[in-house]
């Protein structure tokens, strides 16, 4: 397989620059959902029918997406297994040295919040994307043309609260996640500055913040408001 | 003051180790550890047993042979340091401390605390040289080189290849140390001969050792005791991605 990278320095460059796709994806996908929020249902349904009537660029830009993410968890896999093989016998006692260190409960378990969110998007992507349809009754009127009524979807779906506490949940792990992720896809293509390194690494807790509550808010919101819409 | 020891006892490097309870008495504050160490071992000569070995040589900081770990952290509780600079003043009278090795497949234990820390060496022979005529020494000055330029590599240079890094990765990376060498002679003028071709046989002899990869946890630089940033390991990285990418051009 030569276009599978061989070298820790190139599998490392093809885990950040996945991850800088993914977190690209993410923004763009929180500001399209909070379309939900705004309170007229024909927002988010314009711009699902518009995404949707894209044909084969939508196409072209799922399957990259889903290039990025199978390649993201496979390099990520590969630094994984490197490290069992580099320290097969682990340390009775583990310290951390403080100081100029970066290691974080983020940074220790991102193979675990990353497998979460490895079982959590194909999940999410069959219920809502690939869920019930115009076939299914689903339906809405824009501009005299019928469309797929996502938004009714979405809200019937987030009444479960079985489905908000999950979303939450992993939402949450989204943040760990992404505390460590954004400035280390930074460091690993190998930009680091003095001044700005330390400005991504904070910028990285505040940006994990701000998507973990930007996505749980909208289960809990629609949850809340459920009955009204 | 006293101190309860609890040591990495390994006979030799295929026995399997189990720690070994000490208590040292009647320790002076102003004592640095291996002093302490130094202590218990005429004590364990004494009693006819074998002392506890660990690797020292200048005891002054700057020759990169002692290293072990105190309590899960490379070179102890102090940042910026060996723990041959380690005094008995930063822990408390009575408290019980954990010794144990450097712990890495590339860094395999020969003796109780001491590692086999060759592999470093390998990593060297690979491409950390440069090139230089035979003959009289060139005269010192006759290659200008701006101050911030010697600074950045000298920055890099004061890694004195004690594998602390390695130790505290929790990846078991080579990274710090491998990217100081690369940095260090890619700075310089005298580097760039063999500029191109160290960064991919350094790299690559670094994953053949069996190291980790480096997932940026930093702790490398927490425990450094020269202080090397992980600014050198983005700069190893940018060398090498360069290379791969003008090697892909030129197909
Ligand atoms: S980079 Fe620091 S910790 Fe690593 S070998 Fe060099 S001096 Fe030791
Ligand atoms: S013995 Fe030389 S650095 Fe510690």
């Amino acid at each position: 397989m030569t276009f599978w990278p061989r070298s820790s320095v190139a599998k490392k460059f093809l885990n950040g620059l996945t991850g800088l796709g993914l977190v690209l994806f993410i923004i763009i996908h929180l500001a399209g959902n909070l379309l939900l929020l705004t309170g007229n249902p024909d927002d988010l349904n314009r711009y699902a029918h518009k995404l949707e009537s894209l044909g084969p660029l939508l196409l072209f830009a799922q399957i990259g997406l889903a290039l990025f993410f199978i390649l993201h968890i496979l390099s990520a896999l590969t630094v994984y297994f490197d490290r069992l093989r580099a320290r097969p016998a682990r340390y009775a006692v583990s310290g951390d040295a403080g100081g100029a260190s970066r290691k974080t409960i983020s940074s220790e378990t991102m193979l675990y919040t990353g497998l979460v969110l490895l079982v959590f998007v194909p999940w999410h992507v069959i219920s809502l994307k690939f869920g019930p349809g115009m076939a299914q009754g689903y339906v809405t009127e824009l501009d005299g043309v019928a469309v797929r009524d996502l938004y009714r979807l979405v809200v019937e779906y987030f009444q479960n609260p079985v489905h908000v506490i999950l979303y939450v949940a992993v939402m949450l792990f989204l943040g760990f996640h992404l505390r460590h992720g954004f400035w280390s896809m930074i460091q690993s293509l190998g930009a680091y500055h003095p001044r700005l390194t330390p400005l991504w690494y904070t910028g990285g807790l505040l940006f994990a913040a701000a998507m973990a509550v930007g996505y749980l808010v909208i289960p809990i919101w629609i949850y809340m408001n459920g009955a009204k819409i | 003051m006293t101190l309860h020891l609890r040591i990495w006892r390994q006979a030799h490097a295929q026995a399997s180790g189990r720690f070994v309870s000490y208590t040292v008495k009647d320790l002076s504050p102003d004592m640095s550890f291996l002093e302490m160490l130094d202590v218990l071992n005429e004590e364990l000569t004494k009693k006819g047993e074998a002392p506890v070995e660990f690797d020292s040589d200048c005891r002054e900081g700057i020759c990169g042979t002692c290293g072990f770990v105190i309590d899960g952290v490379a070179h102890g509780p102090r940042r910026g340091r060996t723990v041959c600079q380690l005094y008995l003043r930063d822990f408390r009278d009575g408290q019980s401390v954990t010794l144990e090795p450097f712990r890495a497949k590339a860094f395999p234990v020969i003796q109780d605390l001491v590692v086999d820390r060759s592999a470093f060496e390998r990593i060297i022979a690979a491409g950390g040289y440069i090139s230089v005529d035979t003959g009289s020494a060139p005269d010192a000055n006759s290659i200008l080189i701006p101050k911030e330029v010697a600074e950045g590599a000298f920055d890099a240079a004061a890694c004195i290849g004690c594998g602390a890094c390695v130790a505290a990765c929790p990846n078991a990376s080579a990274s710090l140390f491998v990217s100081a060498k690369i940095a260090h002679l890619a700075l310089l003028p005298q580097g760039q001969p063999e500029r191109h071709r160290r960064v991919l046989k350094m790299v690559a002899q670094m994953d053949r050792e069996n190291f980790g990869n480096c997932s940026n946890h930093g702790e490398c630089e927490a425990v450094c005791p020269k202080n090397i940033s992980i600014k050198q390991i983005a700069l190893m990285r940018r060398e090498y991605l360069t290379e791969i990418w003008k090697n892909f051009r030129a197909l």
